[in-house]
């Protein structure tokens, strides 16, 4: 029991001492930590939305949606690529239907040219070996292209992505606040964002489709007609944003909000709130053509298919700047100009679960969940003291260590605590007590059996540790098998699980045993009272 | 100082003798629990069947009644109320409307403006809508999560001591977690995703207590080489008895303390986590060590073991 060498003295006392220094910035109130010195360590442990209130919100990406959407991107390609490369191949009959991309080699003789080119268009995915679509030819002159499940799965990962940072952007365009956006499984996002009572104000900032167009006005069309909403062939008729009335637009895009770069609320001379916004190069390009082609001319500016605006087009705009008005208010301008930043969903996501606690339920739990600990650990203090005396003590400076390591080592982690993980933790300060007696428990056995009192300590810790050895294994072995096939809150459990069992298990015999041997060779006692 | 002795030294139980008492004890309360629980049901949270819930604590006591009849008229499916934690605070359950989301989230809105109208001086405190996808999913994960923490269990504890010690950890648990299921059914408390966390917290510990207990038979076994089976695990049991005694009584008594003070999201959480300690206790004397017996555990089963590992190390040597 002696035999405690220094540098092992050190060594214990160092990694006690990090562990109750990472924790105290979790036991303090934020923003006191946050005036501390840049040295000091100051990652806070997270609290889960069950226990600190807040929204949370699992997306899911309509698989059927993107499905359509891919194959109408897909006849986008196929039809420009053979109207544009060399030679020109004129198709026909172009449609989608069943999952397939079909259409008809008008000459014969092409077929096989076209069926190459659209060979070249497919690409190979990942290293399956398989391309993203399959080409086909049916009834000696149709072509017809089938998305291949690989093919389908990559594109619904590569649209999962680039949603998941257009949803954060939505939610946080500033990137400052704490919330959670990932990516979960296959088809999910799942949003968490603290202090958020109302769920429906998030869904609208993710939902918005925001979908900004640039049409020319269609000044062939006959009022009467368009009243009555019918427009010329190539035109539609769509609905003015305020109300009044509508009208005829081309089919055909000028430029869309995907060529934005840049969109920002502004006011325009007269003071009111506007949307300013920048195009890129192509769609700077464009926009500077078609305005050059049709000065004098009235556009439209259409958002989500209702016309905010007709200007006249007074002179052709190359800059690439433009400046949306429309009745905005300040607010309405900003979360449009947000929406248009961040980019479109490039799939449609549906919410499949959604729960909101309010922060005064979360704040409720969280003062009777402390007091009640508090109250809790100084039972067992007490019991632990009125049984073992000293080595009481000691075991309960070992729970207390034991749980600010297990908050140290989740803050530098940034892990969350969740009411699952309160589970784990009674589960592992319970390990920790029950490590304490399995070990003073044998140390009065051994004495019991007339070993001497070294004699007994060494024993009483050697033989203890098979048993607590194997107890945390096994629940090593579980918690490992739950992190990996569980989901959220039953890996809430096993993160505090993992990591409480190698602080019980560091706790109850190394740093008791440490005080134990400094105890002894300080005060040299000749019995034990235990 | 005098110290407390909760079970005197050297105490000799015949704890073996009871074994069938409490073997009979145990597959009445076990069958009668499964039983129970598959006629009866549990009562399934949101989380595990779907649906919608709204809480709410309001000003003063509300009547049911008069409460669904509200909420009936929003038209928005058949609400079941309960109180939820005290009397103030009602749990609105609504079942979730057929469809991709939108309609669903519109009802948690629907009601929780009619009741802010309706009640002044109401706080609405929670609200959860989860679709029958996911919680078929969470179902699942729980499910599968547990099964093969057990089996992993099982594996390593009959590396480490016998397959019978597998075996007998295996049948300790499903003991106690079916007995906790059958409380849950009795009482139809709800069970959500955190009581499948208190379930896994009640693995844990029956494991702890059963390896304690495991650990010191598998001793004692090597010690005393000739000792009949009985005398032997009845040796281990009294050996470890105030061992059990201090660590259970030390994990209840934080427990009892985590029920009386704690807030009400615990509650069901601490208390399937305090009757699991206290059948975790039970099992791990009465099913952990007869199962032994059962299996055919012989006194000489380690030393056999030992034996063939001597046999196959002798030639090098």
């Amino acid at each position: 029991m002696l035999d405690f060498p220094r540098w092992k003295v050190w060594l214990v006392s160092l990694m006690v001492l990090a562990g109750v220094l990472l924790a105290i910035p979790s036991l303090l109130p934020k923003d006191q930590v946050e005036r501390w010195p840049a040295w000091l360590p100051s990652a806070r442990i997270n609290l889960g939305l069950d226990i600190a209130g807040g929204s949370q919100l699992l997306l899911e990406a309509d698989v059927a949606d993107a499905a359509k959407q891919r194959l109408q991107a897909m006849e986008d390609t196929v039809t420009t690529e053979l109207r544009r490369g060399e030679p020109r191949i004129a198709v026909g009959d172009v449609s989608i239907s069943g999952g397939h991309l079909s259409f008809v080699v008008r000459d014969p003789t092409q077929h096989a040219a076209a069926f190459d080119r659209m060979r070249q268009l497919t690409q190979p995915v990942g290293l399956t070996g398989s391309r993203d679509w399959d080409v086909t030819t049916v009834d000696g002159n149709r072509i017809v292209l089938t998305p291949t499940e690989s093919g389908a799965k990559q594109a619904l990962t590569n649209s999962l992505t680039v949603a998941r940072d257009v949803v954060r952007r939505r939610i946080d365009p500033g990137g400052t606040k704490e919330i959670t956006v990932i990516n979960q499984g296959e088809r999910r996002i799942f949003v968490q964002v603290p202090g958020v009572e109302d769920p429906e104000a998030l869904k609208q900032l993710i939902g918005q489709t925001a979908r900004l167009e640039f049409k020319l006005v269609d000044l062939t069309a006959d009022p009467q007609q368009v009243a009555a909403g019918r427009a010329p062939p190539g035109s539609q008729v769509l609905p003015m944003a305020d109300g009044s009335g509508a009208i005829a637009v081309q089919r055909r895009v000028m430029v869309s909000g995907e060529q934005l770069v840049d969109a920002k609320q502004g006011f325009n001379q007269d003071g009111q709130a506007v949307v300013d916004i920048t195009f890129n190069a192509a769609g700077a390009r464009r926009f500077g053509r078609v305005t050059q082609e049709n000065v004098g001319k009235p556009f439209a500016i259409i958002l989500d298919d209702k016309v905010l605006s007709a200007p006249n087009i007074n002179e052709p705009i190359l800059g690439g700047r433009a400046q949306i008005s429309g009745n905005f208010t300040v607010e309405s301008a900003n979360q449009l100009a947000i929406s248009l930043a961040s980019g479109k969903l490039p799939v449609k996501l549906n919410v499949v679960e959604e729960r909101t606690v309010s922060a005064e339920l979360g704040k409720d739990s969280i003062e009777a969940g402390t007091i009640a600990s508090i109250a809790a650990t100084l039972a067992v203090i007490g019991f632990m003291l009125v049984t073992y005396g000293r080595f009481g003590v000691y075991a309960s400076i070992a729970l207390f260590i034991n749980a600010m390591m297990i908050l140290g080592i989740m803050a530098v982690f940034n892990a969350t605590l969740t009411l699952p993980g309160i589970a784990g933790f009674v589960l592992t300060i319970g390990a920790a007590v029950d490590a304490n007696v399995l070990i003073n428990e044998r140390i009065r056995e051994e004495l019991r059996r007339g070993r001497k009192m070294l004699d007994a300590l060494e024993t009483g810790y050697r033989e203890a540790s098979t048993a607590i050895f194997d107890a945390n294994i096994t629940n090593t072995i579980a918690a490992a098998l739950m992190m990996y096939f569980g989901s959220g809150p039953i890996r809430g459990f096993a993160v505090v699980l993992l990591v409480g069992i190698i602080t019980s298990v560091f706790t109850a015999v190394n740093f008791t045993r440490m005080l134990v041997s400094i105890w002894i060779k300080q005060k040299r006692p000749r019995a034990l009272n235990i | 100082m005098k110290l407390l002795k909760l079970v005197p030294d050297n105490t000799n139980v015949d704890f073996m003798k009871w074994r069938n008492v409490a073997l009979i004890l145990s597959i009445v309360l076990t069958v009668g629990s499964l039983v129970l629980t598959a006629y009866r049901g549990l009562n399934l949270g949101i989380d595990f069947v779907g649906g919608q819930v709204v809480r709410a604590t309001f000003a003063q006591q509300v009547n049911i009644e008069e409460l669904r009849g509200k909420v009936a008229t929003l038209n928005v499916g058949e609400a079941s109320i309960q109180e939820f934690g005290d009397n103030k605070t009602y749990q609105i359950r609504l079942p979730r409307p057929e469809g991709p989301d939108a309609a669903a989230n519109q009802v948690v809105t629907a009601v929780r403006g009619m009741i802010i109208k309706e009640y002044p001086g109401v706080k609405v405190t929670a609200g959860e809508s989860v679709s029958g996808k996911v919680s078929g999913e969470l179902a699942w994960d729980g499910a599968l999560a547990i099964a093969f923490a057990m089996l992993g269990i099982a594996v390593y504890i009959w590396f480490r001591f016998e397959w019978q010690f597998g075996v007998g950890a295996l049948v300790t648990l499903f003991h106690d977690v079916s007995m906790v299921l059958g409380f849950f059914s009795v009482t139809q408390l709800q069970v959500d995703l955190n009581i499948v966390a208190a379930f896994l917290a009640i693995v844990g510990y029956s494991l702890n207590d059963t390896v304690v207990i495991y650990d010191r038979i598998r001793e004692d076994m090597r010690k005393y080489r000739k000792m009949p089976i009985l005398a032997l695990l009845n040796q281990s049991l009294n050996e470890t008895l105030s061992r059990t005694m201090v660590t259970s009584l030390s994990l209840m008594l934080a427990l009892a303390v985590l029920l009386a003070l704690g807030p009400d999201v615990l509650f069901g959480l601490t208390i399937a986590i305090l009757l699991g300690t206290f059948i975790g206790t039970y099992s791990s004397i009465y099913i952990s060590a007869p199962a032994l017996v059962w299996m055919g555990l012989k006194p000489d089963s380690f030393l056999r073991h030992e034996e063939d590992e001597d046999r196959t190390v002798a030639p090098a040597r």
